[in-house]
């Protein structure tokens, strides 16, 4: 069984600043993580792999540093990572980066599953994985929370709903995309942290690549951003004060009207 | 045709054929010794034109020609159905999308897609839909990714609209990302706000980014639909107009083509709560502040009383107090209700980014430093255990 993880490094949300002048994103001084649904990506590959054999790769486009979070991955017992990064793979919207994603799977060759996050924490669109799967007309199964069953010919996994969970077959070659419930990702063992050290990362650009005459990057993205900025600060809220009974009182007079609001809908 | 986005200069072309070769979809011919792009296999995607000793074929830069904008009227909004009901994110978009069409001069048309969905029609059109275009099949009983999606992917083909909206679900990502690819449209996630460009009349689509530490307007300039997946109670309701005329459309699919090769082996519900978290006007959350998995009754009893879906920060869940399908946050779900009451939450940033755009926020919490508090609208720094019963008290009095 060969698994294929895609991953993305991020900004750590815990520090993302925007410059007020420009308006765009500080990004010095800001530690880069793998995407922290990634994570149980990885972890769920690895877990394949220990139960019915095989090799696990992480894929990942970004710029040359993001050679880091592929190193992450193998500290914690991934088999080899892939990096995609070419200049020309800046500004890739979803439909650009999963295109491009899809022709490193295709160069690639064999794989049997193709696992992602839900979502990547710095766009927030969980739409790379899905654009990915219909790039290479595979299957997909999106929320996974727990994969049932996984042989070489299928797998069974379960799908959170909104209002529920379904139980989903699919024929493999297949791709999931996985939510935090389906696993705890492990941390990085010794023997792991050697491997990632000595590990031989080859870097693919446009040109190793068979995107056809399909543009790549900005000029291949259907979507262009034309403004960002920061969003209005919530009005300073205010501190009931008293004893409970006093501010559970004030707090009753405020939101009374929504609660009863809501109820009448 | 002259306005084509793709064109041989006569003068200059010699007849070699080097773009015939380069050509990967095999729309360039020669004829009587001069290149001729055949305008139904072209892609425009200018592989033919580098090649070219002679720069004999043109293809104009600015890709707004390659599809005819104007072929694209009206705004679409697709449907969410559960078992034939329709969710109420479909409603919300129905009352963005009306502004839309109005500022545009263009028609609201609800896709239905389902089984015996079609007497739901109705339900749209006094909900603002000026058309309906039902495909009732036994097929679409329930969301699949791949026959959705065929489905979907055809009609926009043959009708062509200008916008897609959906609600930004579980079954409208998986699905609307698929379709986005399958016809080389954009797609906007998790939409908040949605304008149009005075000057050319695009879809200004705002988001937020980066847990909405910042947020981002996008446009879709040179492809239609122009795709917007919308968060959950963001929008107003459409106003319900009994008796409002519009006109039903039955679309007809091959059944070859609604095949999907996932398969549901079953199905089941949610207990927990019978309020779907992200539809939930009102949501009570509770955090590590409550020690041990019991002491939820309290936030479980306070959300009966007031009618509120129960959240859950992450230390709850990973304590397992609560199911996963509760956490609000970076790593859960981000909802955006009238109301959100946090109790014994600290308000890290990771939860922040899945609640912070409730219209009223309510932090009870008994640290007045938690950084809950400085997004709170209203908040009451005391022992949740004291105070979070009085709440409940005195909101069962208040409904009698
Ligand atoms: C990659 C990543 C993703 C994450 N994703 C999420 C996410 O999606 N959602 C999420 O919620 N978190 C997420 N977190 C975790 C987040 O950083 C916080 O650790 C978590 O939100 C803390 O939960 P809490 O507020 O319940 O607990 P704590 O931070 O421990 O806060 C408990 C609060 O309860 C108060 N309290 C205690 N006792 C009482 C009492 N008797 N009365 C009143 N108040 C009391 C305390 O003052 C404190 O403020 C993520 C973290 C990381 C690193
Ligand atoms: N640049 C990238 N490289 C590799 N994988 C990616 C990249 N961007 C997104 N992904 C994958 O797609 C998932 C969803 O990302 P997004 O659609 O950006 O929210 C992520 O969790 C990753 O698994």
């Amino acid at each position: 069984m060969h698994i294929v993880v895609c991953i993305k490094q991020v900004p750590d949300s815990t520090n993302v600043k925007i410059n007020p002048k420009t308006n765009t994103l500080i990004r010095e001084g800001v530690a880069s993580i793998i995407n922290p649904f990634d994570m149980y990506a990885i972890e769920e590959g690895l877990r394949i792999r220990e139960k019915i054999g095989g090799k696990v790769t992480v894929l990942t486009m970004g710029p040359p540093q993001a050679d880091a979070a592929l190193r992450e991955a193998i500290s914690m017992g991934a088999d080899q990572g892939i990096l995609v990064s070419d200049r020309a793979f800046a500004g890739s919207d979803t439909w650009a980066t999963s295109y491009t994603l899809s022709a490193a799977l295709r160069k690639i060759g064999e794989f049997d599953l193709v696992i992602c996050g839900k979502q990547a924490s710095d766009g927030d669109t969980a739409q790379v994985g899905p654009g990915i799967a219909t790039h290479l007309n595979l299957p997909q199964i999106t929320y996974a929370r727990k994969i049932e069953a996984i042989d070489a010919q299928h797998i069974v996994a379960e799908r959170l709903l909104e209002n529920g969970y379904e139980a989903l077959e699919a024929p493999l070659p297949c791709l999931i995309t996985v939510v935090k419930e389906i696993n705890e990702p492990r941390l990085p063992s010794l023997k792991g942290k050697m491997a990632a050290k000595k590990a031989q990362i080859p870097v693919w650009k446009a040109a190793d690549l068979d995107t056809g005459s399909v543009k790549l990057g900005l000029d291949g993205s259907p979507t262009k951003v034309v403004r960002i900025f920061t969003p209005q600060p919530r009005e300073s809220g205010q501190i009931l004060r008293g004893e409970p009974r006093e501010a559970v009182a004030a707090l009753v007079e405020k939101i009374k009207d929504i609660v009863i609001g809501a109820s009448a809908t | 045709m002259s306005d084509s986005a793709i064109r041989v200069v006569a003068e200059k072309c010699v007849g070699c054929g080097v773009c015939v070769k380069a050509c990967p979809f095999g729309a360039v011919k020669l004829e009587e010794r001069l290149a001729a792009i055949d305008p139904a296999k072209c892609t425009l995607c200018g592989a033919c034109v580098e090649p070219c000793r002679y720069d004999a074929i043109e293809l104009r830069k600015d890709t707004a020609a390659a599809q005819d904008l104007r072929a694209y009227r009206d705004v679409w909004v697709l449907v969410e159905q559960i078992d034939g009901a329709i969710q109420a994110v479909t409603f919300e978009l129905l009352g963005e999308g009306r502004k839309l069409a109005d500022a545009l001069g263009m028609k609201l048309c609800a896709v239905l897609l389902g089984s015996n969905v079609s007497g739901k029609a109705r339900e749209l059109i006094a909900c603002g839909a000026d058309k309906v275009y039902v495909l009732d099949r036994p097929e679409l009983a329930y969301f699949q990714d791949e026959p959705y999606t065929t489905a979907l992917v055809g009609l926009v083909r043959k009708h062509r609209p200008n916008i897609l909206l959906s609600g930004a679900t579980v079954i409208g990502r998986s699905l609307v990302s698929r379709v986005a690819v399958s016809i080389n449209a954009g797609l906007t996630a998790d939409c908040t706000g949605l304008a149009l460009d005075p000057q050319t009349g695009n879809l200004l689509q705002t988001r937020p980014a980066f847990g909405g530490n910042i947020m981002a307007t996008i446009v879709t300039p040179n492809m239609r639909p122009q795709m917007a997946t919308v968060r959950h109670k963001v929008m107003k309701e459409a106003p319900i107009e009994p008796g409002r005329q519009g006109e039903v459309l039955l679309e007809d699919i091959a059944s070859e083509l609604l095949k999907s090769r996932t398969r549901r082996l079953r199905f089941v519900p949610e207990v927990e709560s019978t309020v779907n978290l992200a539809e939930a006007d009102i949501i009570v959350s509770g955090g590590r502040g409550l020690q041990k998995p019991e002491n939820f009754a309290l936030i479980r009893e306070l959300a009966e009383v007031i009618g509120a879906g129960v959240g859950a920060s992450r230390a709850a869940v990973d304590a397992n107090w609560m199911p996963y399908s509760h956490q609000v946050g970076q790593t859960g779900k981000t909802v955006c209700p009238k109301l959100y009451v946090a109790v014994g939450i600290s308000g890290q940033i990771q939860h922040l980014a899945g609640m912070s755009s409730a219209e009223v926020i309510v932090a009870i919490n008994k640290d007045p430093e938690a950084p809950i508090l400085k997004v709170a609208t209203y908040g009451i720094v005391g022992d949740l255990f004291a105070v979070v019963p009085l709440l409940t008290q005195a909101f069962r009095k208040l409904g009698g």
